[in-house]
């Protein structure tokens, strides 16, 4: 590990892109991500990287494209609405089997809905945004130290699968400051996707044509790529779970499901809860997609209330309550808009259902 | 001794194109694979395929290609081209792809002067989708979305790429031609070599846009297609080099 730095969530996300070796970014301002930008703006240049501002988060998610194509890292971060332009390409990205890492730091919507922290993107980052059956692995990060580890954790993961990774902050993390550490490699990584040589258009000298393509006009040439699609997603989702249980050996009263800055919110209301007698574990998923169903499931039947905490009117509830299958009862609580629940709204909102 | 006088230039594959009889989209592909020979450019040069009847016209060449999401083509060159500047990379797009849909991505990949090679088929209608108004298509022009003709007074005038481009300061090098005639075969060679050869010289952007034929969704014989961009089609859309580095 590096020196201890304080530092700004997006500021350190923009470093730990570099750190992974990537060289190229497309952006399109809007807050409250802007930060990686200019923070990228600058650095770019003095690592020999690619900085380009783009026309639009449509234009960028296709530079993204082109570049990864060609072999390169790349990435990009935005936040709700330009994440929304950012999905025509992301479909694109997952059909042609293209590595690329994507950040949200979400803020409040639906439509241009506000600046203020969210987490109301999870069905667009878990299921998809844009058209046809694909799946981006989702990263939601808890702290800034956990988005610089991800950061890391989405170039390799991009690689190794070939899938678009989506690091799914809130508008908190995006904007907060913590102290920080930054690993140090012997070797720096490498500017280039690793294999890239098989696939990438880099020029046919002395080989066949490379071909980075998504049409499939004859159906089962359509079917069969479905099909390798489904088999990586399938392996992600053996393999790629990642989740953090907080106090759930036992028999519970409650089992909270939350993640990102909400998560840290519930880890507080738990001490209060806890206090009060009430036997309250949590399952943070780290992963949401694959989502860690199975051991939210197990917890689940051994606790008799489960409670998803959001910020959202209830997104990732629907989750919960398929991984649990009646096992408990499923509840939710949260806010939208902006708004961040404080430890004791959420202690009294669950003892409240508790007692209810 | 046998003297080869016509040949199949090494950027071109053996496939049989799909495109339909008279079309010009062929001849199009066809110039650009002879100037990528002729520069000494195949090896290390990328094009990217549009939505539109050239959809598939990687299956055409040998070079490495990549497949465009309708419109898109320029921004996608723009990422490969600033992350690969060895390599030379072209878009090849319809007017539906590059002047409707498209129209935020070319302008600005223009304007910022990216160092790629735009080849601009314009022919007045959206072919692969079955002839619908396109921005290119000619006042009272009948498509299946227009079954009345172009309205101009509600549809507004055609868009004249090439002559909007060449407004910008940033580009380089922006010509109209066209391919109806033996004659203007030869100078859209010309026109689209030239656009090649200053991207191989690191010379800002290229566009050359082509008139072309869609004698299927045109409703008329091919060779009767050729007669009708020449009468309907040049007089609006002006053959002629816009811009040149040296003018600069
Ligand atoms: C986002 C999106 N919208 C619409 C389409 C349908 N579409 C396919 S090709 C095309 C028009 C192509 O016309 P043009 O660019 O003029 O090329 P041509 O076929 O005439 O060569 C359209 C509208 C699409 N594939 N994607
Ligand atoms: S539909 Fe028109 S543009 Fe398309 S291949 Fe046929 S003639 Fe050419």
């Amino acid at each position: 590990m590096g020196e201890r730095l304080l530092m700004k969530g997006n500021e350190a996300i923009g470093e730990a892109a570099i750190l992974a070796g990537c060289r190229a970014y497309f952006c399109y301002p809007i807050t409250p991500q802007t930060e990686v930008a200019e923070y990228l703006a600058r650095r770019m240049p003095e690592v020999g990287g690619v900085f380009l501002q783009g026309e639009s988060e449509v234009a960028v998610g296709y530079m993204l494209f082109g570049a990864a194509a060609g072999g390169s890292k790349v990435f990009t971060t935005s936040s709700s609405p330009g994440v929304s332009l950012l999905a025509e390409a992301m479909s694109y990205l997952a059909a042609a089997e293209l590595p690329v890492v994507i950040g949200n730091v979400m803020r409040n919507g639906p439509g241009l809905g506000g600046i203020l922290p969210a987490q109301a993107d999870y069905f667009q980052a878990t299921k998809g945004g844009g058209h046809g059956d694909y799946r981006c692995l989702v990263l939601a990060p808890a702290s800034v130290q956990e988005a610089v580890d991800m950061m890391l954790l989405a170039f390799a993961k991009a690689e190794e699968y070939r899938v678009p990774v989506l690091l799914l902050a809130d508008g908190m993390i995006g904007q907060m400051m913590e102290p920080v550490e930054f690993p140090v490699f012997a070797e720096p990584p490498s500017r280039y996707t690793s294999g890239h040589e098989e696939w990438a258009t880099t020029g046919a000298r002395g080989r066949g044509q490379h071909l980075v393509k998504t049409l499939f006009l004859n159906p089962d040439a359509a079917w069969a790529h479905n099909l390798k699609l489904k088999a990586k997603y399938d392996r992600i989702e053996a393999n790629e779970v990642r989740y953090e249980a907080v106090d759930t050996q036992g028999e519970m009263d409650v089992l909270i499901v939350s993640f990102g800055t909400m998560a840290r919110v519930c880890r507080t209301a738990m001490e209060t809860l806890q206090d009060k007698g009430l036997k309250v574990g949590m399952i943070r998923p780290i992963s949401l997609y694959p989502f860690p169903a199975q051991a939210i499931r197990e917890a689940a039947s051994r606790s008799r209330l489960v409670v998803s905490v959001e910020l959202s009117m209830g997104q990732m509830v629907e989750d919960v309550d398929r991984a649990v299958q009646g096992k408990a009862p499923v509840r939710w609580y949260g806010k939208a808009g902006g708004l961040v629940p404080v430890p004791d709204d959420v202690s009294a909102a669950i003892l409240g259902m508790v007692e209810g | 001794m046998a003297l080869t006088v016509f040949k199949k230039p090494e950027a071109m594959s053996k496939n049989i194109t799909h495109y339909c009889p008279g079309c010009t989209h062929g001849v199009i592909h066809r110039l650009v694979a002879e100037a990528l020979d002729e520069l000494g450019l195949r090896e290390r040069t990328v094009g990217i395929a549009p939505v539109g009847c050239a959809v598939l016209a990687y299956n055409y060449f040998t070079v490495d290609f990549q497949e465009a999401a309708h419109g898109r083509a320029p921004a996608m060159a723009t990422g490969l081209k600033r992350t690969r500047p060895d390599l030379i990379v072209f878009t090849y797009q319809g007017d539906g792809d590059l002047a409707s849909i498209g129209t935020a991505e070319i302008i600005h990949a223009a304007n910022r002067g990216e160092k790629i090679t735009v080849i601009f088929v314009n022919n007045a209608i959206y072919g692969m989708t079955g002839g619908q108004l396109a921005p290119t298509t000619m006042p009272g022009q009948v498509t299946t979305t227009s079954p009345q003709g172009r309205n101009v007074a509600e549809m507004g005038y055609p868009l004249r790429v090439a002559d909007m481009l060449a407004t910008l300061r940033t580009p380089a090098y922006i010509a109209r031609t066209a391919v109806h005639t033996p004659q203007m075969v030869v100078q859209a060679k010309q026109c689209i070599k030239r656009a090649f050869d200053y991207q191989a010289r690191g010379v800002c952007f290229s566009l050359v846009e082509v008139l072309s034929t869609c004698p299927t969704n045109w409703g008329i014989a091919p060779v009767e297609s050729t007669a009708w961009l020449e009468q309907n089609m040049a007089p609006y859309f002006p053959i002629r080099e816009y811009k040149r580095p040296e003018e600069a």
